[in-house]
């Protein structure tokens, strides 16, 4: 049964909680009562719809993508994630906690982003309310997601390289973890995903609700507007797929499949199938499943796509799998790479190479889905993947 | 330990070192000079690979250590003959995931076979400590619970009530690793701390030279002296190098910590 908030002790089940340096405990206290302050108060609540309506261009639409429909024999709907501001949902995210920084009166924000979608969001948002902002970003995400690196400066923040571990996402939680256990007293951590100590997964996923709470208005059931039968949505931390999720989660006429990387094959061992090929542990904070090894180290995790690149989830997608709310699946870099190809050139749209990841899953499951009307959350725009793309046919 | 150094007027010098540096092999023998050099017990790390505490310096040693396959059962290994040989405590400190992983009853079973009395984990704050202090109670053994400048009283009070071995009081906002002035803090967190208990208080986070050590072995039960440690066996060329900074550095700490009487 899904929860609406977690228990007093930030818990979903059996996962979550908030195993964090004491330095921060006081901050995610005063965090947990300014969010459910401001998330009880109409003020805040018309100050973000404003927002998102007029800054983010919210609601997104929701496409019938019709040439893939026929081409794979299903109904096949996209909702229109990348056509938020700065291209991708987490920029719902990122305005929400920019306001609440506000409210809190902290002049800084700091962040981690892997694709760079949060990272740009971050900044975007800071720019918008007036806020000094500081992202941490992995040097291998740096190389391979640059353009965003640059959109991000451009916005006024400062891109700092994290060259522990594989430099990827997990190195930039956790680097963004270490300066917020420094600078708790005047900074605030706009955390990218649904991922972290409580408050964060519960909050982050109020904030990103919204998108399963559109796409029902929108595809109602009504003539030309069909229900979902499977909602697809691609899982990196899980921001994108609890958003649309959320909403859906228990409704018996709808199957929710999230899409992990699988990387260069689960066997090989280099994937970021957190919910599939990992187990329960404690990473950044929350109890989750996650990648490690027979000593509780963490596992690198490895996908094509920076924004799946995590051997974490957020603990409430663990909790979903426990429950069987949601099913995990996985696809790997190959097949999303495909996958990208096939919606660019049948339906004019680039998707992001995480979004793609969802997509591959449909199409290596069309038969299976045959008929059924399918929706993708198209998670964010693929701009940011087309040097990465490029590189692989030189 | 603690009812001793109150007696003789100082507090006791806990020195940190990561298990395994600058190898499995001549790791004991540094505990053992610092031993020698007057250290009154023992931090042993057990590397952990997101350590989300922890600075730079002490992340280089966790991930050379891991390199030369220090896992938990080597760590302790060393630790039961830093114990044997110093015949002096040793308080056993890592992350909560791999201590999860072994399981936490058989993790405290092995701190214990191991002869070390005491177990700190970075990332446990006192909320999700219960099942952690069952096991540790259930066995005669001790854990620490934090206290940071940050902490307002409620949790403050919370963490007294848990009735751990000792508070960890960390002296710095931030992540480990050494500082230029000594902490602000120590004297405003010891009588937060004192106010409501008698419990030990041991500093650590950024304590990094004597004077740092004396101010706050002024008012707190313990020092915990980290990173300037771990620093002094990275930088240093050959075992016997860094046995000899060690001495020295312990030698002044440990004069530090004994109060003067006025
Ligand atoms: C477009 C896009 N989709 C998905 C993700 C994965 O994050 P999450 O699982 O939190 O939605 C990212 C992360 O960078 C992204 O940029």
């Amino acid at each position: 049964m899904k929860l609406n908030r977690p228990d007093q002790a930030g818990r979903f089940g059996a996962f979550g909680g908030s195993f964090a340096p004491e330095t921060l405990m006081p901050a995610l206290g005063g965090l947990e009562s300014a969010f459910t302050d401001a998330w009880a108060d109409d003020t805040f609540h018309a100050q973000l719809e404003h927002l998102l309506a007029t800054f983010v261009g919210r609601p997104t639409p929701v496409y019938h993508a019709e040439r893939m429909s026929r081409r794979l024999g299903i109904d096949l709907w996209l909702k229109r994630e990348d056509l938020a501001h700065t291209g991708a949902h987490k920029i719902n995210n990122t305005v929400a906690q920019g306001l609440l920084t506000k409210r809190m009166g902290k002049p800084r924000v700091i962040a981690e982003t892997g694709a760079g979608q949060h990272g740009v969001a971050t900044a975007t948002a800071c720019a918008l309310l007036g806020l000094e902002c500081a992202v941490y970003m992995g040097e291998k995400d740096i190389e391979r997601q640059a353009l965003n690196v640059y959109r991000m400066r451009l916005l006024g923040a400062e891109v700092i390289p994290v060259s522990t571990g594989a430099g990827t996402l997990k190195d930039a939680v956790s680097a963004a973890l270490r300066d917020w256990v420094a600078s708790v007293e005047t900074t605030h951590y706009i955390i990218g995903s649904v991922v972290g100590p409580h408050p964060f997964p519960w909050m982050v996923r109020e904030f990103q609700k919204v998108i399963g709470e559109e796409l029902r208005t929108q595809l109602d059931g009504s003539p030309g507007h069909p229900a979902p039968q499977t909602i697809v949505a691609p899982v990196g931390g899980g921001s994108n797929a609890m958003g649309v999720f959320y909403p859906y989660a228990g409704d018996p006429d709808v199957d929710l499949v999230g899409v992990e990387a699988a990387g260069l094959g689960i066997s090989s061992g280099k994937h970021g199938a957190s919910l599939g090929h990992g187990s329960p542990g404690v990473l950044h904070g929350a109890m989750t499943y996650m990648l490690q090894d027979d000593f509780g180290q963490v596992l690198e995790a490895h996908s094509i796509s920076a924004g799946l690149d995590y051997p974490g989830v957020g603990p409430e997608h663990s909790y979903f799998k426990d429950e069987e709310l949601v099913r995990y699946e996985s696809v790997t870099d190959d097949e999303a790479v495909e996958a990208f190809h096939l919606l660019c050139r049948l339906e004019g749209i680039i998707p992001a190479l995480e979004s793609s990841h969802a997509l591959a899953w449909i199409i290596r499951e069309s038969v299976a889905l045959q008929d059924r009307t399918v929706v993708l959350n198209l998670s964010g725009r693929g701009d940011k993947d087309v040097q990465q793309i490029a590189a692989m046919y030189d | 330990m603690f009812a001793t150094a109150r007696s003789e007027n100082r507090a006791v010098l806990l020195p940190y070192l990561t298990a395994g540096i600058p190898n499995p092999r001549d790791s004991v023998e540094l505990f053992v000079a610092m031993s020698d050099a007057g250290a009154d017990g023992f931090e042993v790390g057990i590397p952990y690979a997101d350590p989300l505490m922890d600075g730079p310096i002490i992340m280089e040693a966790g991930e050379q250590a891991l390199a030369s396959g220090v896992t938990v059962d080597v760590a302790l290994d060393i630790a039961s003959q830093v114990a044997s040989r110093t015949g002096k405590p040793v308080v056993m400190m890592t992350y909560v995931n791999p201590v999860l992983r072994m399981g936490v009853g058989t993790f405290f079973d092995k701190v214990n076979n191991a002869g070390a009395c005491g177990v700190i984990l970075a990332d446990l704050p006192v909320d999700e400590a219960a099942p952690f202090l069952a096991e540790a109670v259930q066995r005669g053994m001790g854990l620490a619970l934090f206290a940071a400048p940050t902490t307002d009283a409620a949790r403050l009070e919370a963490v007294v009530a848990a009735d751990p071995a000792f508070v960890y009081a960390i002296a710095e906002v931030g992540v480990t690793g050494e500082r230029e002035k000594a902490s602000a803090n120590v004297e405003g967190l010891a009588s937060r701390i004192r106010d409501r208990s008698d419990v030990p208080i041991v500093f650590g986070v950024g304590i990094s030279t004597p004077d740092h050590a004396a101010k706050a072995a002024k008012v707190g039960d313990g020092v915990i002296v980290g990173t300037a440690i771990v620093r002094r066996v990275l930088e240093a060329d050959t075992t016997r190098a860094a046995t000899a900074e060690l001495s020295k550095a312990v030698k002044e700490l440990a004069a530090a910590v004994r109060r003067p009487s006025t």
